[in-house]
C-alpha cells in the first residue's frame, strides 16, 4: 500500500495541531492507517509548532530530513525553514500570509520577500501550491478557520487519496459544533482557490 | 462523558500515547492517580483530573513528584491500585522514596510513569531514566506505540501485583505525544477502598528489616527476569544471520528501515519492551543465532551493555555494537532516516539516502528571522521583570538573577535578561543563598508559585536559618501555566467543582521566619518598584510576592474580556524605541508603514489591555474600545 508522510509547520495559535488530527481522522475514515506526532512545548507562546501525520503502512511517527511527501506550511518563512524536510519529490502547500516574528516587528530583523522564498521552493520541489488562508478564512467567517482553508488546499491539490467527503465528514464530527459551518466553508474556499504552478 | 471512559470494548480510538496510558490504567481498574505536571507527561494527569470528576477515581495534583509517589504508594500498600506520573527529572525528586519503596514493595498494583525527553524539547537535561530501573531493581516497560502503551500499562499492574513491587513504565516525548489507533478493551471496575494491614517487619525498613527486604527485592527481581523472558512484549523476530536489538519507540524506526531496505530476510530482530530485569535467557538465544549484532537505543548504551554482559557470561564472542563513531550517538533522539542509514551500513548495502533541500543553495541566500517563544502580551512576569530592571538601572546596580522552572524562565531572553543561573525546580532559592554568601553581588531570585510549593520552601527556611541575604521574588500568576494551567495549592481562580482549600504563600514565607514579606500587583509599576527598592535598601532577606493572574488562564476560566485598549500618540515620531528595547511586549511593534505617523504601534489583537505600557511611556494613552467586536 502507498504511504504518505505529511509534515506540518506553523506558528503557535494557528491551529496546526487541530489540522493534524483532522487529517489523521480523515485518513482513517478513508480506510488508511494513520499516526501523528506533535511537539507542544511552546505552542502558546508564539514559537514554531511542528507536527506530522503518517498515512499508510508507516510505523515511525516522525519525518527525517528529505523524507516529507507533503509539507503543509502555515506561514511562508516557516515553510521555507522546513525545506530540509523536503526533497525534489515533495509537494509543498503554503499559506502566503506572513506572521511577523517579534524581531521583525520591532525592526531588529527583516522579513524576507515571500515571492522569492516561493521561487526557490518552486524550483526545487515537485510542486508548490499557495493559498491566502487569512483572506479566505475571513471570507468564511472566522480568522481561526485558516487551518481549514489549508486543509481544503491540501484536499484540492489531489496529492492524497482521501476524498473531499472524508475531510468534510471529519470536520463535521471533530471540530466544535458552533464552528462547523464556517469550517466547512473555509475548507471549500481553500479547496477551490489554491494556486499551483 | 470523558471519551476515555467509553464502554465500547473493541472500538478503535485515535489516542495520544499519554491518553492510551490512562485508558490502560482504567482497564486495569486503577482507583488512585497522582502527578506533578511536566512535559511530556502532563496529559496523563490532566485526563485523570477530568475523569475523576466523572467517576470514583481519586486524583490529585500533588505538590511535587516525591509527594506524588509517596501518596500513591500509600494507596498501593493499602490494597488500592495506583498510578503516579511525572517527567524524567521528576523522578530525581521522587528518587528517595523510589529506592526504598522497592525494598518494602506494595500490595496492590502500582505503576510509575517516567516520561523522558531525548533532544530536550522542553527539559533542562536528557537523562536516561532506564538507569533508575537498574538503580532501584524495579521492572521496566518501554512501549513503542499508543496501542502498546495501553497494553503495557495494563500488564504493568498485573506484573506489579504478582511481584508486589511497583513497576516503571518509561515513555519518551515521541511516544507520549504520538497519536495512533488504539483498540480498547473492557473497563475494569476499580476497588476504591482498601485496608492497611499492619506488617511492620516489612513496611518499616529499620536496618535489620531493610537487610531482609533487600534480599526479597533481589529474589523478586529474578522472578521478574523470568517473566521478561516469557513476556509477549519481548520477541525474537525473523531468521536472518544479522542481529538487530532495539527497545521502545526506536523499534518502529528499525521496522520501517527493514521494510524500506527490503532486508527482512537477512535480519533477526530482538524486539524488546520489558527491558528490566534484562531477559538474559532470551538474549542469549538471540546472540547464539546471529553473526553480529547492532543495538538501536536512544541515549545511554544500556541494552548494548546488557547484551555484552550476557554474551560474556555465556562464553559467546559475537561482535556487538551500538554507540560509537559511524554508529549511534548518545545524544538526542533518533529518527527513521538515521536508523535506516546505520542499518544499511551495518549490512554493507549500497544505500542512497533522500537528498534534503538545502536552503543554503538558494542563489539569493535569505537570512531567516528567528522565531523564539516569548512571554505573552500582558504577561505579569514581564511587568515584574521590568520593574526589577528599572530599579536596578536607577541605581546603576547589577544583580545576579537565579531563576527557576516555568514560563518565566523565558525572561532569560533580551530585552529582560532576567535569568542567570538555573539547574532544577527550586534551585533559585537555595542557589541564591550560595551566590549571596560567596560574592558581594546583590542577588534577586525568581521562582513561580507552583515551583515555590514544589521545592522552594525548604530553601527559604534554610535562607532564614543560615541568614542568607537576597531578594526572592515569587512570580505568582495563580496557576501552573507552563504545563497547561494545572491547579496548585495556592490558586485563587479555581476550576469548576474545585473545593480544595488554598494555602497562602505570604503566610508560608512569614512562618518560615522571613520578616520582610511584601505582596504587590506587578501591573502597578510604582508600587512594585517601591517594594523592590525597599527590599534592596534593607539588605535583608526579603520576599516579594508579585501577584497577578496569568491572562490566558483568567480568560479561560472566567471568560474575562478586554476592557481597555491603548494607542500610541502622535508625539511618538522620533527614533526612540525604548519600549521594545527594555520592556518587549509583543503587542508593541515598530510601525512598518512607509510614511508612518508614529514610530511604534500597538497590535490590538495581541494587546490584552493590561496597561503596563502607559506607565512606561507617556506617549501611550488609553483609548475607548467598543463593547462589541473585541476579541
Amino acid at each position: 500500500m502507498d504511504s504518505y508522510r505529511v509534515y506540518f509547520t506553523g506558528v503557535g495559535g494557528q491551529g496546526t495541531l487541530l489540522a493534524t488530527s483532522v487529517l489523521a481522522e480523515a485518513a482513517i475514515l478513508a480506510g488508511y492507517h494513520a499516526i501523528t506526532s506533535e511537539i507542544h512545548g511552546m505552542a502558546q507562546r508564539g514559537g514554531v509548532v511542528e507536527s506530522t501525520v503518517m498515512i499508510g503502512d508507516v510505523k515511525s511517527p516522525i519525518i527525517s530530513d528529505g523524507e516529507a511527501d507533503i509539507l503543509l506550511g502555515f506561514e511562508p518563512v516557516e515553510t521555507y525553514r522546513a525545506m530540509r524536510k523536503c526533497s525534489a519529490h515533495s509537494v509543498v502547500i503554503s499559506n502566503t500570509v506572513p506572521i511577523m516574528p517579534y524581531g521583525v516587528a520591532i525592526g531588529k530583523a527583516a522579513y524576507p520577500n515571500v515571492n522569492k522564498l516561493f521561487d526557490f521552493i518552486r524550483s526545487r520541489v515537485k510542486k508548490l501550491f499557495t493559498v491566502d488562508a487569512q483572506t479566505l478564512a475571513k471570507q468564511a467567517g472566522a480568522l481561526l478557520s485558516a487551518n481549514k482553508v489549508i486543509l481544503g488546499a491540501l484536499a484540492g491539490s489531489n496529492v492524497l487519496p482521501i476524498s473531499r467527503k472524508a475531510f468534510e465528514e471529519t470536520i463535521r464530527t471533530k471540530t466544535k459544533k458552533a464552528f462547523v459551518e464556517i469550517n466547512l466553508k473555509a475548507f471549500d474556499l481553500g479547496f477551490s482557490n489554491t494556486t499551483g504552478e | 462523558m470523558h471519551p476515555l471512559l467509553t464502554e465500547e470494548a473493541g472500538k478503535t480510538l485515535l489516542l495520544l500515547g499519554n491518553e492510551a496510558i490512562v485508558r490502560g490504567a482504567l482497564e486495569a481498574g486503577v482507583a488512585f492517580a497522582t502527578t506533578y505536571p511536566g512535559t511530556p507527561s502532563s496529559e496523563i494527569g490532566d485526563n485523570f483530573f477530568r475523569i475523576a470528576g466523572e467517576s470514583g477515581l481519586y486524583f490529585e495534583y500533588s505538590t511535587n513528584e516525591k509527594v506524588a509517589l509517596e501518596t500513591a504508594a500509600g494507596a498501593a500498600v493499602s490494597g488500592v491500585r495506583a498510578i503516579c506520573s511525572m517527567k524524567h527529572v521528576g523522578l530525581n525528586v521522587a528518587a528517595d522514596p523510589l529506592m526504598t519503596l522497592a525494598y518494602v514493595g506494595v500490595r496492590a498494583g502500582m505503576v510509575i510513569i517516567t516520561a523522558d525527553d531525548p533532544s530536550m524539547f522542553s527539559s533542562q537535561n536528557e537523562q536516561d531514566n532506564r538507569i533508575y530501573a537498574r538503580l532501584s531493581g524495579l521492572p521496566l516497560l518501554e512501549p513503542a506505540s499508543a496501542q502498546e502503551a495501553k497494553e503495557m500499562t495494563e500488564a504493568a499492574f498485573e506484573i506489579s501485583e504478582a511481584l508486589e513491587l511497583p513497576v516503571l513504565l518509561r515513555t519518551t516525548t515521541r511516544l507520549s505525544h504520538c497519536r495512533g489507533a488504539v483498540t480498547i478493551g473492557p473497563l475494569k471496575h476499580p476497588k476504591e477502598k482498601g485496608v492497611f494491614e499492619k506488617e511492620s517487619t516489612r513496611f518499616v525498613p529499620v536496618p535489620a528489616i531493610a537487610r531482609i527486604r533487600h534480599k526479597v527485592l533481589l529474589a523478586q527481581a529474578e522472578k521478574a527476569r523470568g517473566m521478561a523472558c516469557l513476556s509477549p512484549f519481548n520477541a525474537i523476530i525473523g531468521t536472518g544471520k544479522t542481529g538487530i536489538a532495539a527497545s521502545g519507540i526506536v523499534n518502529n524506526y528499525v521496522a520501517d528501515a527493514l521494510d524500506d531496505l527490503g532486508v527482512q530476510d537477512r535480519v533477526r530482530l530482538l524486539r524488546l519492551g520489558f527491558t528490566h530485569p534484562f531477559p538474559e535467557e532470551l538474549a542469549a538465544e538471540f546472540i547464539r543465532s546471529v553473526d553480529k549484532i547492532l543495538v538501536v537505543e536512544e541515549l545511554e548504551p544500556i541494552l548494548e551493555n546488557d547484551l555484552k554482559v550476557t554474551a560474556h557470561t555465556n562464553g559467546l564472542s559475537v561482535p556487538i555494537s551500538g554507540k560509537g563513531p559511524e554508529l549511534f550517538s548518545r545524544l538526542y533522539e533518533y529518527d527513521p532516516g538515521m536508523v535506516r542509514k546505520v542499518i544499511a551500513d551495518f549490512l554493507e548495502l549500497d544505500y542512497d539516502p533522500p537528498k534534503p533541500i538545502d536552503v543554503q543553495e538558494d542563489p539569493e541566500p535569505v537570512e531567516l528571522p528567528f522565531r523564539p517563544p516569548n512571554l505573552c502580551a500582558g504577561c505579569p512576569h514581564r511587568a515584574t521583570y521590568y520593574a526589577v530592571n528599572s530599579v536596578l538601572a536607577e541605581t546603576g546596580t547589577e544583580a545576579v538573577f537565579p531563576s527557576d522552572i516555568g514560563c518565566y524562565t523565558l525572561g532569560l531572553l533580551p530585552p529582560l535578561k532576567a535569568a542567570d543561573f538555573l539547574i532544577c525546580m527550586g534551585s533559585s532559592v537555595s542557589s541564591a543563598g550560595g551566590i549571596a554568601r560567596a560574592t558581594d553581588q546583590p542577588v534577586i531570585a525568581f521562582i513561580g508559585d507552583s515551583t515555590f510549593f514544589h521545592s522552594g520552601i525548604t530553601g527559604l527556611i534554610n535562607a532564614v536559618h543560615n541568614q542568607h541575604k537576597f531578594i526572592l521574588v515569587v512570580l505568582d500568576n495563580g496557576t501552573t501555566a507552563m504545563t497547561g494551567h494545572q491547579p496548585h495549592p495556592g490558586i485563587d481562580i479555581k476550576p469548576p467543582g474545585w473545593d480544595k482549600p488554598s494555602v497562602s504563600i505570604e503566610a508560608i514565607a512569614s512562618a518560615c521566619g522571613v520578616e520582610r514579606v511584601a505582596v504587590v500587583n506587578p501591573i502597578n509599576q510604582a508600587k512594585t518598584k517601591a517594594a523592590v527598592r525597599e527590599a534592596l535598601e534593607s539588605n535583608e532577606l526579603s520576599v516579594i510576592i508579585a501577584r497577578a493572574p496569568c491572562p490566558l488562564y483568567e480568560r479561560r476560566m472566567l471568560g474575562t474580556k478586554k476592557t481597555r485598549g491603548f494607542v500610541v500618540g502622535p508625539e511618538c515620531n522620533t527614533d526612540c524605541t525604548e519600549c521594545v528595547d527594555t520592556f518587549g511586549c509583543p503587542a508593541l511593534y515598530r510601525n512598518p508603514a512607509p510614511n508612518a505617523e508614529t514610530t511604534m504601534i500597538i497590535n490590538d489583537n495581541l494587546c490584552i489591555g493590561c496597561g503596563v505600557c502607559i506607565q512606561i511611556c507617556k506617549k501611550i494613552r488609553p483609548k475607548k474600545i467598543k463593547e462589541q467586536g473585541v476579541q
